[in-house]
């Protein structure tokens, strides 16, 4: 046996060292289930590595500004010119825009739903990746000691990108939405159709769990649901590129929102929270309520005689009248200057630097995957209802 | 052009200084994962792997020329969020076959060396899809276009890679 051990000296060490590999295969593959825990192999070539990823990439950053903010500035007038009046036309997109979303809150107040809002974002650079095709993720240049934790959510303005998987001291591993290994519940936004997204084997990002006979079609959007509890509800995901039909479900495949190959900065959200609109935000106004209960047909207006000879609308549940605020739906429109949007609650939290964050937050609004979302979309009020006028001035400052 | 060498005598075995021996595994690990994620088509290229080819045929020990695989195999999962072993098993044995062809074949010359890279690049990507499909139990897609595609840009990187290479490489 030594003998034929000496003999094939080479073939032996080879064996023995494939099985040593393939023993701990086994054993790390077994215990995947447990939670996941630093190999220190895996710290030591991270922490080896990730120091001089960070210091090109700051390094290149700094020549990048300097030569962009100080020395090359051709066209900068024309472009803050041009700045200027796309600001103007914004503004007036964001004064229609708040009127919807203050309608939309009105209505979440009446069915008490709670989404999760982004409260903290924290900026970090991409600083390298796993260098192969097989395994789809990045590492930033923020850790552990920058209070990154693990399944943290990370965003750009475009929309999803993936999500923390592992922290270590001075950097995080994100593992990316097109990744095999990812899973993340997503809704088709004009259907309402609920599917999970992840990667295929070449990389491409999928949309499954969609049965056969939903009339999916290319260019739909697809957003995230919130119901992982990782990522906030509304976020894009991407847009359906392709149809295919397989035996049960479809095959999707989507474009993902953000350029998930060419990403140089992300968001982790750091802090989420669960919003129940508050009641300041409808109160001091006409209430939707009001508004759905003045309009609907076909209640007639109930005059009753009270005891002390008083008369009182029954209507609404016995509510008396005195005890709602002035219904005005019809008061006259505002000059647009004086329906100066004003920053929602949920906003005013979001901390400084986040400049690409507002470009999420109109879909971030009540948008709905889950069994909630039915009820939300049967409130909007009836065509013929419409316009709705609402009074900005009225919502607390 | 002459592949195969008749004698041993007409092997020459070379060694590397510690510090390019270090060095050269190292800098091909933090290029493969720096330079993808800011080029994301240089993620075609496998350089972890054309180091340990040509440490491998340089050095002609297949000890040596598994043990460098395996380390450099283990260093690269490590970056990855796969378990540890998929590529340090692929590249051992990458390692090891090309160290005992490099005994038997002559690698200075360009055609053999692309050739030889391009088998290796091969072999490496079916030891690297069989043990994640069959010990891991991750389905990949194994798509031959891309593969043969991806075999022909490494063998062609290898052809210069080593030519720089070589400028470290001390006769034994």
């Amino acid at each position: 046996m030594e003998n034929l051990l000496t003999r094939h000296r080479n073939l032996s060490v080879l064996a023995a060292v494939l099985f040593v590999q393939v023993f701990g295969l086994a054993v790390q593959v077994k215990r995947s289930n447990d939670p996941q825990q630093t190999r220190l192999i895996r710290y030591w070539a991270v922490t080896a590595i990730t120091p001089f990823e960070r210091a090109i990439v700051h390094t290149q950053g700094a020549v990048y500004g300097v030569w962009h903010n100080y020395l090359y500035l051709r066209g900068v007038r024309q472009e803050n010119r041009d700045l200027k009046a796309q600001i103007e036309q914004l503004r007036l997109e964001q004064v229609r825009l708040s009127q919807d979303a203050s309608q939309a809150r009105r209505l979440q107040v009446l069915l008490g739903f709670k989404e999760q809002s982004i409260l903290e974002t924290m900026p970090a650079q991409v600083v390298g990746s796993s260098g192969s095709e097989q395994s789809r993720s990045l590492f930033l240049d923020k850790g552990g000691d920058d209070g990154l934790k693990k399944n943290m959510a990370v965003i750009t303005s475009d929309g999803v990108v993936g999500k923390v998987f592992q922290v270590y001291p001075h950097t995080a591993q994100v593992l990316l939405i097109n990744d095999q290994t990812s899973g993340l519940g997503a809704i088709v936004e004009r259907l309402r159709l609920q599917g999970i997204v992840r990667g295929s084997p070449n990389g491409e990002t999928m949309l499954e769990k969609v049965m056969a006979d939903e009339e999916v079609q290319a260019g739909d959007k697809v957003i995230t649901t919130g119901g992982d509890g990782i990522f906030p509800k509304g976020l894009p995901v991407g847009s359906i590129v392709k149809v295919s039909s397989s035996d049960l479900f479809l095959k999707i495949r989507l474009r993902p929102a953000a350029d998930l190959s060419r990403l140089e900065e992300v968001l982790v959200i750091t802090k989420m929270q669960d919003v129940a609109p508050a009641a300041g935000d409808v109160a001091g106004s006409q209430r939707a309520v009001d508004i759905l209960a003045a309009r609907l047909p076909g209640v007639p207006e109930k005059t009753e005689t009270n005891k002390d000879g008083s008369t009182g609308n029954a209507a609404a549940g016995g509510v008396p009248n005195a005890a709602l605020p002035k219904s005005t739906p019809q008061s006259a429109p505002q000059a647009p200057h004086q329906l100066a949007p004003q920053p929602a609650p949920r906003n005013a939290a979001k901390k400084p630097g986040n400049e690409s964050l507002p470009k999420l937050l109109p879909h971030s609004l009540p948008h709905s995957g889950d069994p909630q979302a039915k009820p939300a979309k049967s409130l909007q009020p009836p065509p013929a209802l419409k316009p709705v006028s609402f009074s900005v001035s009225d919502r607390k400052p | 052009m002459r592949l195969s060498q008749t004698s041993p005598e007409q092997v020459e075995v070379y060694r590397f200084p510690w510090l390019a021996a270090a060095l050269i595994p190292a800098l091909a690990i933090f290029f493969q994962a720096f330079l993808p994620a800011h080029l994301p088509f240089l993620s075609i290229f496998d350089v972890p792997l054309l180091v340990t080819i040509f440490l491998g045929v340089t050095r002609r020990n297949p000890v040596t020329g598994l043990l460098t695989g395996c380390v450099i195999g283990l260093i690269q999962d490590s970056l990855t969020h796969h378990p540890l072993g998929v590529y340090g098993i692929a590249k051992t044995v990458v390692g090891f076959g090309a160290s005992s062809l490099g005994v038997k074949l002559d690698v200075e010359n360009a055609a053999s060396r692309f050739l030889v890279t391009y088998g290796f690049y091969l072999l490496h990507q079916f030891l690297y899809f069989t043990v994640q499909r069959g010990l891991v139990g991750q389905a990949l897609g194994w798509a031959w276009g891309h593969e043969l595609l991806a075999a022909l840009a490494n063998a062609t990187a290898a052809v210069a890679l080593f030519a720089v290479l070589d400028r470290f490489k001390q006769r034994n």
